[in-house]
C-alpha cells in the first residue's frame, strides 16, 4: 500500500464535511439522473430498488443484528405499509392534484405498521429466541392471509392501478432519513440498551436497563421503516398482491442482512446493494447485454447453455450463495464492524484508544 | 344415524387422514429440535422431495406401492443425512441464528432446484386400487385406511425406537446434555445423523401418502404443509415426540372443522392465529416442559 496515498485517504476520512458533501452530491445526482436521463430507465429502477432494500435491511438489522432477536415478520410489515399507503393515495388523498401529499401517505403507512410492530414487541416480553421467531412468522402469515380474505382490497388477486409516485429523489430522501434515524437510535442511550439485550437480557435488566421500553422502541422503529419501504415499493411497482409479501421476501431481506453482516449499518448498505445488483446481473437479458462484447464462438454456447437458463438458475444460485456465506463467512462482509463515518465522534475517540494502531483499511473496528 | 352425525364422523375421518400426514412431518421437526435445539426449516421441502421421489419411482421405474414407499423413505433419509453433514454440522457450534438461516437457504435451494427441473405441477398416478366401503352411511376409502394405519404404525415403531432401544436412549441423552454424552462413549455425530435420517425418512413416507391422497404435486407444496407440520410440533411441545403426534391430530381437526364451517380461505388465518395465542399463553406447548431460564 502506498503510504502517502494512504495518509491522504485517512485525512479525507477525518474531515467533518465529508459526509454532508457526499449527501449533497447524492441529492444533486438523485434529481439530475431522472431530469437529464443520465442513465436509462432500467438502471434508475435498479437504483430505486437498492434504496428500498437498504431501508429494509438496515431496519431488520436493528432487530436481528443489534438486538439479537430473530424476526421473520419484515415482509408482513412491508405489506401493511404498502397496502395502507396505496389505499390512501388511491382512495383518500388527492395525489393527482397535490403530488406532495405522497409523504403523508407513506408516513401513515409507516405509522400503521409501527402499531403492528408494537404488537410484536408486546409478545416479545413473554417469549424469546425460537419462540419469538415462531410468533413473528405467525404475524407474517396472519397479515398475508388477512389481506387475502378482504375482498375490498383485491383479496388474493392483488391491488392494481397504484399511481407511480416513487421517484429517485424520494427514494434517496427516505433512505438517507431512515438510515440516519436508525444510526442515531443505535448510538443513543436506547441503542446501548439494545446491545445489552443482545448480550444478556437478564443482566441488562439488573443494570437498570428498561428492557421493555427499549424493545418497544426497537420493534416500532424497525417496523415503521419497513412500512415506509413497503409504501415506496408499492408506488414503484404499481401493483401489489399478498403473494409478493410472503416468507420468500423475508428470506431475501435476511440474506441481505447476513451478507452485509449483523450489527453494522455500513454492512447493511453494502449487503443490500450487492444482493440487489447480483440478482439483476443474473437476469438473462442483463447478463447477455453485459457479455455481448465476447466473440460469437464463445458467447453463443455460453448463451445456449447458461445465460438462457439464468431465469430459473438464479433462484437456485441465490439460496446456495446464502448457505455458502453462512458456512464459510458467518460474519458477513462487515459483521460487528462499522464505517468510521457512521460512528459518532465521541465513540470514535473511545474506539481509537481501544484499538491497535494497525487496523483494517476500511475503518475502526466497532466492537461492543 | 342422523345425517349430522354422519357428516361429522366423515369429517373426523378426514381429520385423521390429514392429521396423520402432519404427524409424520411434525415428528421430524420435533426430533431435530429435541436433539439440536434447531428449527430445521428445510424439513417441509424434504417432504416435497419425498413426493417427487415417489412420482419418479412410480412412473420412471414403474414400481408398485410398497417398493415405492420404501425407496422414497430411503431416498429422503439419505437426503436428510447429506443436508445435515454438509450444511448443519459445520455450524453446530456457531450462533443458533446461523443454523436457522442456513436451513431456510437449504429449503429454498431444494424448492428452486426442483422448480428448475420440473416447472409444472405433476399428476400422480394412482398406485393403489381405491375401494370405498360404506359403514352405517359413512364412506371409508381404502386409501384413507392405508394412510391412517400406515402412519400410526410408523409412529408406534418410532415411539418404540425412541423409548425402548439403545439408539433412542442415546438420542434422549444427547437432548438432555450434549457435553456429558460423549464422555459416556456415545457417538454423538452418528446418533445425530440417525436422527436426521429417521426424521427425513418419515417425511418421505408423508410425501408418498400425501401425493396419493391429494394427487397433484408441485415444488412449492412443501412450504405450507411444512409450516403446518411445524405448528403441530410447536402445539404439542416442540422436542416432545408424543406431543408432536397429538399436536398434528389437533391441527388436522381444527383445519377440517374450519373448512367445514367457514369459507376455506379462512383456514390459514385461523390456524396461525391459534398458533400465536398458544405460543404467547403456553410457549412450551401441550406436552412440553417449561425450562427455567438460568442466569
Amino acid at each position: 500500500m502506498n503510504t502517502r496515498l494512504w495518509r491522504h485517504w485517512e485525512w479525507l476520512l477525518d474531515r467533518p464535511w465529508l459526509l454532508p458533501a457526499l449527501l449533497a452530491g447524492g441529492l444533486v445526482l438523485a434529481f439530475a439522473i431522472p431530469q437529464y436521463q443520465l442513465f436509462n430507465n432500467y438502471i434508475q429502477l435498479i437504483l430505486m430498488y437498492i434504496g428500498i432494500n437498504i431501508i429494509l435491511t438496515v431496519s431488520l438489522n436493528l432487530v436481528n443484528g443489534y438486538m439479537g432477536e430473530f424476526s421473520l415478520a419484515h415482509a408482513g410489515f412491508m405489506a401493511v405499509g404498502a397496502y395502507t399507503s396505496a389505499l390512501l393515495t388511491m382512495e383518500v388523498l388527492p395525489v393527482g392534484t397535490y403530488p406532495s401529499l405522497f409523504p403523508v401517505a407513506l408516513l401513515a403507512g409507516g405509522a400503521a405498521t409501527a402499531v403492528l410492530g408494537l404488537a410484536v414487541a408486546l409478545s416479545s416480553f413473554r417469549v424469546r429466541g425460537d419462540y419469538l421467531a415462531i410468533i413473528t412468522l405467525a404475524f407474517l402469515m396472519i397479515v398475508k392471509s388477512a389481506i387475502e380474505n378482504v375482498d375490498a382490497i383485491g383479496g388474493p388477486r392483488g391491488l392494481p392501478g397504484i399511481p407511480r409516485l416513487t421517484t429517485l429523489p424520494w427514494v434517496f430522501f427516505w433512505t438517507v432519513t431512515l438510515v440516519w434515524l436508525v444510526r442515531n437510535f443505535v448510538y443513543s442511550h436506547y441503542g446501548r440498551g439494545i446491545l445489552s439485550i443482545r448480550e444478556d437480557e437478564i443482566a441488562s435488566d439488573l443494570m437498570s436497563v428498561d428492557t421493555r421500553r427499549v424493545k418497544i422502541f426497537a420493534f416500532m422503529l424497525s417496523s415503521f421503516c419497513a412500512g415506509i419501504a413497503g409504501g415506496l415499493f408499492a408506488h414503484l411497482l404499481q401493483f401489489i398482491s399478498p403473494r409478493v409479501f410472503d416468507i420468500v421476501k423475508t428470506t431475501e431481506i435476511l440474506i441481505m442482512v447476513y451478507l452485509g453482516g449483523i450489527a453494522s449499518i455500513g454492512g447493511s448498505i453494502i449487503g443490500a446493494t450487492l444482493y440487489t445488483l447480483l440478482l439483476e446481473v443474473l437476469r438473462p437479458s442483463t447478463m447477455a447485454s453485459l457479455l455481448s462484447w465476447l466473440p460469437a464462438p464463445i458467447f453463443d454456447p455460453l448463451y445456449e447453455y447458461f445465460i438462457r437458463h439464468l431465469g430459473v438458475l438464479r433462484m437456485v444460485i441465490m439460496p446456495l450463495a446464502l448457505v455458502l456465506v453462512m458456512l464459510y463467512w458467518p460474519r458477513g462482509i462487515m459483521g460487528m464492524r462499522e464505517f468510521r463515518g457512521f460512528v459518532p465522534r465521541r465513540d470514535r475517540a473511545a474506539h481509537h484508544a481501544l484499538d491497535t494502531p494497525a487496523e483494517s483499511p476500511h475503518g475502526t473496528a466497532d466492537r461492543h | 344415524m342422523n345425517p349430522d352425525t354422519i357428516y361429522w364422523l366423515q369429517q373426523l375421518l378426514n381429520a385423521l387422514q390429514l392429521g396423520s400426514i402432519y404427524a409424520l412431518i411434525a415428528l421430524g421437526y420435533s426430533m431435530v429440535y429435541g436433539i439440536l435445539t434447531m428449527i430445521n426449516f428445510a424439513h417441509g421441502d424434504v417432504f416435497m422431495i419425498g413426493a417427487f421421489c415417489c412420482l419418479l419411482a412410480a412412473t420412471a421405474l414403474g414400481l408398485p406401492f410398497a417398493p415405492t414407499l420404501l425407496l422414497t423413505m430411503a431416498g429422503t433419509a439419505l437426503l436428510g443425512v447429506v443436508i445435515e453433514r454438509l450444511a448443519y454440522k459445520p455450524l453446530r457450534n456457531a450462533p443458533r441464528v446461523s443454523a436457522i438461516i442456513t436451513a431456510l437457504g437449504v429449503g429454498l435451494f431444494l424448492q428452486n432446484a426442483t422448480l428448475a427441473l420440473s416447472p409444472y405441477p405433476k399428476a400422480m398416478p394412482p398406485l393403489l386400487d381405491n375401494l370405498t366401503w360404506q359403514f352405517a352411511g359413512i364412506s371409508v376409502s381404502s386409501l384413507q385406511l392405508i394412510v391412517i394405519c400406515l402412519s400410526l404404525g410408523l409412529m408406534l415403531v418410532l415411539d418404540h425406537v425412541v423409548h425402548r432401544t439403545p439408539v433412542g436412549m442415546a438420542m434422549r441423552a444427547i437432548a438432555w446434555d450434549k457435553t456429558l454424552v460423549p464422555l459416556m462413549g456415545i457417538p454423538v455425530n452418528l446418533i445425530i445423523s440417525i436422527t436426521f435420517a429417521i426424521g427425513a425418512g418419515l417425511a418421505g413416507a408423508a410425501g408418498t401418502m400425501y401425493s396419493l391422497a391429494y394427487p397433484v404435486i408441485d415444488p412449492q407444496m412443501g412450504i405450507m404443509v411444512g409450516w403446518k407440520a411445524f405448528i403441530a410440533a410447536v402445539v404439542g411441545g416442540i422436542g416432545n415426540i408424543r406431543g408432536a403426534m397429538i399436536g398434528a391430530f389437533i391441527l388436522g381437526g381444527v383445519e377440517i372443522m374450519v373448512v367445514a364451517l367457514l369459507p376455506s380461505t379462512y383456514r390459514d388465518f385461523i390456524v396461525f392465529s391459534l398458533l400465536l395465542l398458544l405460543v404467547i399463553i403456553r410457549p412450551q406447548g401441550i406436552l412440553g416442559q417449561a425450562r427455567e431460564q438460568k442466569v
